[in-house]
């Protein structure tokens, strides 16, 4: 795959910024075996820098999820690097890359996989499980992130007894709780109301405002225009990336 | 650098964590965690049941037979070549007491009469009951009690006065002493002055209707020759006196003699519940490899269930060890609270039943730890295939749902 890194004019224009990226993606392909093999990501580059927001739209079957796995380390490119807070997760075990995983991503899906019987509290705190973090100090900070997305009033509440934007709440504070380098959003809103829908859009751009970097994957045009930043997947590359536009617009 | 950079990253779940995280999918669901634990405590209770009760029963039998010692001899004519008449000789009782390591003996004389509750009974149906002679030893001789009355002495064993065995009093319909009471032996009322309790020893004495040796001599024409002569023996000396006891006894004919223990009989039942035990046991292991197999079943539907679960954590940073210790604990949790309810219901049927028998309570140690450790064991093989399917489930795999 080394020989997949040589410096493409693609890639030379996130480093221009400086500094580590959050998520950097060089020339990264994913092939699936079979007759012929399904290539679902075509030698996709792509930085976000720390304190983005960054919608990632598509149609369905245009390598969105695909890409969003590859992007949470979830699962390995054929061809290409994924960069994680500067780390290169190629050159790491799986072990390693969990615990990348438990560091530095914070995931948010649309069925929400909040656990059943347990407290609020306990679900963010899984956030933080897996990095060894003792339990008290996992429940303070798990107070804190509840707190932070306006659910501190339900602390106790197990997942049953909250309604959806609460439960969607409740996974975006476990995806906050370890302070992550980037959050993960899979189709966040998808299975919303339109009032939780604003309310979650709504925390999202409030956590953007306060540092977070987060990438949103969705299918919504209205939800992905609503951000500073899009990147349009189709066929499995990069059909446009608005960053891109604003920087040649600048450079004109 | 790429060390340390390494080990800064690595995953950990701490090992109080893997408890606890073991323990959230039975405490998520309560109802299924009780009944699959609820197998797994069958089999255990079984298993600790058979063995508490077995060992108080079998402690129960062992004291009895300490109680009633195992030095007692029995000497009778018969055994060897044509003994089908034999006796012993009249002077057994003498010689055979004059042995060094022989404590006590005393016999017991045919007599040839027949008895009946009254004259009404018909003819020959005695209920198998005898009637035999005994000297005055005897049952201090057989370590026997008197459940009423007194036992024959000097003066009362020299007339026809009666002593009942427990069984025979039953079938004389002789329940109580408070009025005379009397059996027909032979042509005449004999009063009966005591009812033995039962010899576990000499059963056929419960079967028997006790006359002085003299009165029996006397009245019924009895020969001199015992029938039976009960030894009891110096407690180190009890082979070498068997040995010796058939030449004591008939020094002409010592081939003619038996010589046996009574308590080998009560020693051989102790074993045959022994096979008993054996067989529940086997049964008890057939009950828990079945809860098990429920554990093995449910975390199998556990981990088809819960992928999205799986995933979740993989997500969170979960490595594929950490996913299979989570089942594989949780397997462990469902058939350790299997085990401790099963040690729990084992032990306390033990010491309902053994209470109800009079038994003294015992519960081998062997048991009730076996009973905690073999459920490990169980939960552990029943939840090893299920947590390396979840382990090797791959988490994009997982989270698609």
């Amino acid at each position: 795959m080394s020989v997949q890194t040589t410096t493409q004019p693609q890639a030379a224009a996130p480093t221009a910024t400086g500094g580590t990226a959050a998520l950097e993606l060089h020339n990264v392909t994913k092939e699936f075996p079979g007759e012929p093999p399904v290539r679902a990501l075509d030698d996709v580059s792509l930085r976000i820098d720390h304190g983005e927001l960054v919608a990632v739209v598509g149609p369905s079957g245009s390598g969105k999820s695909t890409l969003l796995n590859v992007m949470g380390t979830l699962d390995r490119p054929t061809h290409g690097i994924v960069s994680v807070d500067g780390i290169d997760t190629a050159e790491r075990s799986d072990n390693e890359v969990a615990g990348i995983r438990a560091r530095k991503i914070g995931f948010v899906f649309q069925q929400f996989f909040l656990l059943p019987g347990m407290s609020a509290i306990d679900n963010v705190s899984n956030g933080l499980l897996y990095q060894g973090v003792p339990p008290r100090e996992r429940a303070a900070r798990s107070i804190e992130a509840l707190e932070r997305v306006g659910l501190g009033h339900r602390l106790q509440h197990p997942p049953n007894h909250l309604s959806g934007g609460e439960r969607q709440r409740v996974a975006v504070a476990r995806a906050l709780v370890h302070s992550p380098a980037f959050v993960l959003a899979d189709e966040p809103t998808g299975n919303l109301d339109s009032k939780s829908t604003g309310a979650v859009m709504k925390l999202i751009h409030d956590l953007h405002s306060d540092g977070t970097t987060i990438v949103v994957i969705t299918h919504d045009t209205a939800i992905a225009e609503s951000l500073p930043r899009q990147v349009a997947v189709l066929d499995g590359a990069l059909a446009s990336d608005s960053a891109r536009r604003d920087r040649e617009v600048v450079a004109t | 650098m790429t060390t340390t950079a390494a080990e800064s990253t690595a995953s950990k779940l701490r090992f109080g964590d893997v408890f606890r995280v073991g323990a959230s999918g039975p405490r998520a669901r309560k109802m299924r965690t009780a009944l699959s634990a609820l197998g797994v405590s069958i089999g255990i209770a079984a298993l600790v049941g058979v063995l508490g009760l077995s060992e108080s029963s079998k402690s129960a039998l062992l004291d009895e037979i300490s109680s009633l010692g195992t030095n007692l001899l029995t000497v009778e004519a018969g055994g060897g070549f044509g003994a089908g008449d034999s006796a012993l000789p009249d002077t057994a009782l003498a010689t055979i007491s004059r042995i060094p390591t022989v404590t006590a003996a005393s016999a017991v004389w045919e007599v040839d009469a027949d008895v009946y509750r009254n004259e009404f009974i018909p003819e020959g149906e005695t209920g198998s009951v005898r009637v035999v002679a005994a000297d005055v030893e005897l049952v201090e001789t057989l370590n026997g009690e008197l459940a009423l009355g007194q036992f024959l002495d000097e003066s009362t064993s020299a007339y026809p006065n009666a002593v009942v065995g427990s069984i025979a009093a039953e079938r004389l319909g002789i329940r109580n002493l408070d009025q005379p009471s009397y059996v027909l032996i032979g042509d005449d009322y004999v009063e009966v002055i005591g009812i033995l309790e039962e010899f576990p020893l000499a059963a056929d004495l419960d079967r028997a209707v006790l006359i002085g040796k003299d009165a029996a001599i006397d009245v019924y024409d009895a020969g001199d020759n015992p029938a039976v002569v009960y030894t009891r023996v110096v407690d180190g000396a009890i082979d070498s006196t068997r040995d010796v006891l058939p030449t004591a006894a008939d020094p002409e004919n010592p081939e003619e003699v038996t010589v046996s223990r009574p308590s080998d009989a009560l020693e051989a039942q102790a074993a045959a519940d022994d096979a008993l035990t054996t067989l529940f046991l086997g049964l008890g292991a057939v009950a828990l490899l079945v809860g098990g197999i429920g554990v093995a079943n449910v975390m199998v539907i556990a981990v088809i269930e819960r992928r999205g679960e799986i995933g979740l954590r993989r997500s969170l940073g979960a490595t594929r060890a950490h996913i299979r210790r989570q089942f594989l604990t949780e397997a462990v949790i469902l058939s350790v609270l299997g085990g401790i309810g099963g040690v729990i219901v084992g032990v306390s049927a033990t010491y309902v039943y053994a209470t109800s028998q009079g038994w003294r309570v015992i519960i081998p140690q062997e048991a009730a730890l076996g009973g905690f450790f073999g459920a490990i064991a169980i939960g552990a093989i029943a939840g090893l295939y299920p947590a390396m399917r979840a382990a090797k489930l791959a988490p994009t795999e997982a989270l698609r749902s």
